[in-house]
């Protein structure tokens, strides 16, 4: 057994494991969890980073231009959009985080029980999600809000319906694929049950997938929420959101082009973070899906 | 030197051939010679370099990482020196290969017919109807039935044996001078094994190919071989004429090796022992009670088609089956793939459904409704997998792993269950201080090492061990059974060992069942079963096992070519098996009587 001497001279625990995936990440993939990490701070930080107050009107400042005294001009209202920015940002992290968190959570129980258990419940549970798959999120998402009302929770519970059947999907395959592997057999062979086997031997394995997944449906929800408040379906003004901001600044697009600027700026930049992050992120995991899309 | 014995030039020639990946290298100045219509065995276990030999000689070694130097001279040509063009040529026309699976060498998507044609045209240049003339002279010529009609099919058409009768025909399409065989047999049935080395010795002395064998079982050496070269770690060890290796084995690795092989397989005894007709089912078993008591076990898998999914049929995996195993005592059950011994295993602990029977264990009926009832049973039997890299999670450490069982179960926890974790680990021969290692970390053996610990953690009364040691090397293999010998001393434990690996079954049980199409066809003393079976396909399956020494290649009946399709497990709904009545051989050996 010479040949296992080597190997256990360089012993693997979960943590090198993790860190073998953060020395596989890409270059690109750090850029973007550097901007999300940015950005959080911003948000965070917000009332020491702000200029003005984010609701504060001045009559003389209407549509001020970037430079001066704001950094980014200042909207019709005459208000900071540097501050406003900043604020916004803990709207859309916040909404993005929490929506995604309650999919993930919800579908990947749903997907992991369906896995399963197979057979009738896999076909009931699956359809049900089929069929809200079958509507576009941001419609989707647009009907329940304007049925609900427009307030924090309700856009974080319509965001996270419309990327729940995601979760649930990539979890039943991820399940279905570890069921009927040995090991999970000698579980069930000894006796344990059924949660005891989803939760304890088979949820670390699918994880990393689920993780992938988590990125990328973050983009998505913060651009469902940009979307909502661009159609005036998102927190009720002053509240300042990015969405909404882009809405306002659309008004003046022709004169003052930087009102929209901005904000649209602002959205691309977190968007495009959480992309990378999630690319990245399934590449280091299973490089062998690199080519794939 | 190889090749000493035969008067003419060889068909390949290898000398000092040394082949690196990167900075290490893996195979070190390998000599060898191969005669026309000689065969070559190169023997070894997995890693000794065998298969990158081979590689190297058909030039296909992964680009830019795997460096040979020396020469593989192909006639007067040395091989190494060709370029890709000039190399394809002598690909598939002057060498060709025959792969170990048949279920993934041939394309699933074309024709038999053209994957057979394709070689034909593109190295002699036939066409049309010529083409179609010479492939159907080839499936005659591996005894493929019906020719004319199966030239037509898909491969998922044919069964394992057959597959691998086209590869050989691919291989033979243009007459190359020489054929490597890549471990070719070791994915078939036992049977089906022997036909396929019948058939490729009788397809040699037609056509005068030379033969480079690279197998892992001394057994098929025994059968086929004329010149022998053992590898290890990339060395060649040993190299002889069959006979010389056989009987004067030189160095100790060698002489495991052809220890390893069954021994009293192939010594049958003469004459007919009378037999005498009995009531009832063969319960026998070793000592006062038994552990284990299987009666009239059947398992039926529904086979649906159609619209709604209507019942077509069922699939009788298992078919009335009865046995019993008493205190300390192995039972093997062997039989050939699809002959429903894995399933036995697995419906005992309701890993599969039962259609009926019954169940006793340590004199309890077990109630497979009742969760007190299955519980029990999940602490009185252990089960042991084929796969050790499957059956461990690869996220938890092994010490957790053993422990686990334990927590569920109640039967320890906390400090109790750490000091019986650490305890089992010494007693199968690991450091307990590596306990927070991952499987990963460790070995085939040592895994399966680790499996056998987690089963002994329980105190069961039976572990079942499906193919435990089948996919383990030879030493290793060996190892692991004397393990389980120790063991079962120890802990009084009794054994239910499925396997299909007649060198296992012999070394390691006491009684021997063999299965045959979902039921058991003979059972017994396992000197009785295998040194005199009673049952016609007992006696099939043991003249199929190959042989030990090349001396006894003349000794044993020729192989017939077996072309009658499998029967067909598949029943309507509501099927009756006929009763079973049964014959005693000896005391405790009973037989099928034919229906």
């Amino acid at each position: 057994m010479s040949e296992t001497a080597a190997e256990a001279a360089r012993p693997t625990t979960p943590q090198n494991a993790f860190r073998g995936v953060l020395g596989r990440l890409n270059l690109s993939t750090w850029a973007g969890i550097a901007i999300v990490v940015l950005l959080v701070l911003a948000a965070i930080f917000a009332p020491y980073l702000a200029t003005h107050p984010p609701a504060k009107q001045s009559i003389m400042d209407q549509l001020a231009p970037p430079g001066g005294g704001y950094l980014l001009g200042a909207d019709q209202f005459g208000r900071d959009i540097w501050s406003r920015l900043l604020f916004g940002a803990r709207y859309s992290l916040a909404i993005g985080l929490f929506a995604i968190l309650t999919a993930l959570v919800i579908g990947s129980l749903i997907g992991m029980t369906a896995g399963y258990r197979g057979g009738r419940t896999d076909i009931l549970l699956m359809q049900v999600m089929d069929v809200i798959l079958a509507f576009p999120s941001l419609i989707l998402g647009l009907a329940l809000v304007a049925l609900m009302g427009a307030t924090m929770t309700n856009i974080v519970i319509a965001i996270a319906f419309t990327a729940t059947p995601a979760f649930a999907r990539i979890a039943r395959a991820a399940v279905i694929a570890q069921r009927d592997r040995e090991y999970v057999q000698a579980c069930r062979a000894m006796g344990f049950s059924g949660g005891r086997i989803l939760f304890r031997h088979i949820l670390p394995a699918i994880l990393p997938e689920v993780m992938v997944m988590t990125s990328l449906w973050m983009a998505t929800a913060v651009r469902t929420e940009a979307s909502l408040a661009f159609i005036g379906l998102g927190l009720a003004p002053p509240t300042p959101t990015w969405g909404g901001m882009v809405r306002e600044g659309f008004e003046n697009i022709l004169s003052s082009f930087h009102l929209a600027l901005f904000p649209s700026l602002a959205i691309l930049i977190l968007v495009l973070a959480f992309n990378l992050i999630g690319d990245g992120l399934r590449d280091a995991i299973d490089p062998r899906l690199k080519d794939a899309s | 030197m190889v090749g000493k014995n035969t008067s003419d030039k060889p068909v390949l020639s290898v000398s000092g051939l040394t082949i690196a990946f990167g900075s290490t290298t893996v195979v070190h100045d390998l000599s060898f010679g191969i005669a026309a219509g000689e065969t070559l065995a190169v023997v070894g276990e997995s890693g000794s370099g065998k298969s990158v030999t081979s590689l190297a000689i058909m030039g296909l070694l992964p680009e830019r990482i795997g460096r040979a130097s020396g020469s593989v001279k192909l006639g007067d040509r040395d091989l190494l020196t060709l370029d890709e063009s000039e190399m394809r040529s002598v690909r598939g026309g002057q060498i060709s290969m025959i792969f170990q699976e048949p279920m993934t060498s041939l394309n699933p998507v074309q024709r038999i017919g053209d994957q057979i044609g394709e070689a034909i045209r593109i190295h002699r240049g036939l066409k049309g109807a010529e083409l179609r003339e010479a492939v159907l002279e080839m499936l005659r010529k591996v005894r493929i039935p019906d020719p004319e009609e199966r030239i037509d099919n898909y491969p998922h058409t044919f069964s394992g044996g057959m597959r691998q009768r086209v590869m050989i025909a691919m291989a033979l399409a243009c007459n190359p001078a020489l054929i490597i065989a890549d471990e070719p047999t070791t994915a078939l049935d036992v049977t089906v094994q022997a036909q396929t080395l019948a058939l490729l010795k009788e397809l040699q002395r037609e056509t005068g190919t030379a033969i480079l064998f690279i197998t892992h079982d001394m057994g098929v050496v025994a059968e086929i071989a004329d010149h022998v070269l053992v590898m290890r770690r990339g060395r060649a060890i040993e190299q002889g004429t069959v006979h010389e290796v056989f009987s004067n084995p030189r160095d100790a690795y060698t002489r495991s090796l052809i220890a390893a092989a069954p021994s009293l397989v192939g010594k049958l005894a003469d004459g007919t022992i009378p037999a005498r007709g009995v009531e009832g089912v063969p319960l026998s078993f070793r000592g006062d009670a038994p552990v284990l008591e299987v009666r009239d076990l059947s398992v039926r898998f529904p086979s649906r088609g159609g619209l709604f999914g209507r019942l077509k049929g069922e699939v009788h995996a298992v078919e009335q089956v009865s046995f019993a195993i008493g205190k300390g005592e192995t039972l093997g059950l062997v039989g050939e793939s699809g002959s429903g011994k894995s399933t036995i295993g697995k419906a005992i602990i309701d890993l599969a459904p039962r259609h009926s029977g019954e169940i006793t264990v340590a004199g309890r009926r077990i109630d497979y409704a009742d969760p007190r009832s299955l519980a029990s049973l999940r602490r009185d039997v252990q089960m042991i997998f084929q796969d050790p890299f499957g059956s461990l999670d690869t996220r938890q450490s092994i010490g957790s792993a053993i422990i686990e069982p334990m927590q569920v179960h109640g039967i320890a926890s906390g400090k109790e269950a750490r000091a019986k974790m650490e305890w089992l680990l010494e007693r199968v021969g690991l450091d307990p201080a590596r306990a927070t290692s991952l499987p990963h970390e460790f070995s085939g053996g040592q895994r399966q090492r680790i499996c056998i610990a987690r089963a002994l953690a329980m105190s069961p009364k039976l572990i079942i061990a499906d193919e435990a040691v089948s996919a383990l090397d030879v030493a290793i293999k060996a190892q692991i059974i004397d393990l389980m010998i120790d063991l079962q001393k120890e802990f009084e434990v009794s054994y239910l060992f499925i396997s299909h690996d007649m060198a296992a079954v012999e070394r390691i049980c006491d009684r021997v069942a063999v299965m045959y199409f979902g039921e058991i066809v003979e059972i017994g003393a396992r000197d009785d079963v295998i040194g005199r079976p009673g049952h016609g396909y007992t006696q099939r399956l043991l003249s199929a096992i190959p042989i030990t020494h090349p001396d006894q290649r003349s000794a044993r009946p020729p192989q017939r070519v077996d072309a009658t399709p499998p029967r067909s497990p598949m029943k309507p709904v509501g099927y009756r098996p006929p009763p079973q009545s049964w014959e005693m051989m000896a005391e405790g050996h009973f037989i099928r009587r034919a229906s």
